[in-house]
């Protein structure tokens, strides 16, 4: 995380992350906790739930729930990267699972925003348990900025 | 890696003689939460046919303003079906690992049900690859598409020569 932040940016920014997790229903129902936010940079904390796990003999968290992890990492760096707040929509996310999850442990995901344009937003992401050099999923994904705010279906379309 | 699973091995043929394929999504936890189970096509040109289905409810729901069906949630879809499919369609010799997956994002997910299948396109010793599609209404619209590839390959298989 940044150092040039005076502890105003940074309380406003926390607040608007912790904001974006209580207001998305699936990362609530994941329990995801936003643990730091910075320029461009977050990190997300998923606990181990028993209601997440994917192989019951071995109790290990499913693929989808740390894929869901990522996704909202990349959306909340994204947002942390953003001069103005505006909607985003996910366009692509490539994930590469490297190594299986270990039963009973809670997952952390960091992702980093390193390029924004006027349309698209480019990020990079990695889930591990206690290291980062030693990651369960890396992933690389675009967001587009700017996304209508109205349905479609409520639209004139 | 392991060979399959002997309680999945198990599932799988109970499912299979009911020819209910419900029940093997009923045993995975996570799809149980996320409301995402199997069926098979009724009629139509795809009668018969194994379809992932992720029931909508407010927990899938990412972004509430639209509202609009959670990325995350989408991928959890498009893998579980995968998985799901090669098991049920194929004989494995180990439980699907997922190597990586790709996904699109075409159209916003709208609060309704979800489906998904997935066609392999390639399908190895060691390698099985798979594009799958998400749709809601209108099964030529997707809303979500995905390549994936997984590990399907068991070191207690029978010894041939590694490339």
């Amino acid at each position: 995380m940044p150092d040039d932040l005076d502890a105003e940016d940074l309380a406003r920014l926390r607040e608007l992350g912790q904001r974006f997790m209580r207001a998305v229903p699936h990362n609530n129902a994941l329990g995801l906790e936003l643990r730091a936010v910075g320029d461009g940079r977050a990190e997300i904390f998923l606990p181990y739930d028993v209601r997440l796990v994917g192989n019951p003999e071995t109790g290990v968290l499913h693929g989808g729930a740390i894929s869901a992890l990522i996704d909202a990492c990349c959306g909340a760096a994204v947002f942390q990267a953003l001069r103005k707040p505006m909607a985003i929509a996910t366009l692509d996310l490539r994930i590469d699972y490297l190594k299986p999850a270990s039963p009973a442990l809670g997952v952390t995901a960091r992702a980093h925003c390193y390029k924004v344009t006027r349309h698209v937003a480019f990020v990079r992401g990695v889930a591990f348990h206690d290291r980062e050099d030693d990651p369960i999923a890396t992933s690389a994904g675009t967001f587009m900025l700017g996304t209508r705010t109205t349905s479609r279906t409520e639209g004139a379309a | 890696m392991s060979t399959t699973d002997q309680w999945l091995k198990q599932v799988l043929a109970e499912a299979r003689a009911a020819g209910d394929p419900a029940r093997l999504a009923a045993v995975v936890p996570y799809a149980q939460t996320m409301g995402i189970s199997l069926l098979l096509a009724p009629e139509g040109p795809h009668a018969g046919e194994l379809l992932g289905v992720m029931r909508f409810g407010e927990h899938l729901i990412g972004n509430p303003v639209l509202p609009a069906l959670h990325g995350g949630a989408l991928c959890a879809l498009l893998e579980s079906t995968a998985i799901f499919q090669l098991l049920w369609e194929s004989e494995l010799s180990a439980t699907p690992r997922t190597i990586g997956l790709t996904v699109e994002y075409l159209r916003s997910g709208r609060p309704v049900d979800t489906f998904a299948r997935g066609m392999p396109t390639r399908q190895g010793r060691r390698v099985t690859n798979v594009r799958v599609e998400a749709w809601q209404d209108d099964r030529s619209r997707p809303i979500a598409v995905a390549s994936a590839h997984f590990l399907v390959h068991s070191d207690e298989g029978p010894a041939k020569l590694e490339i």
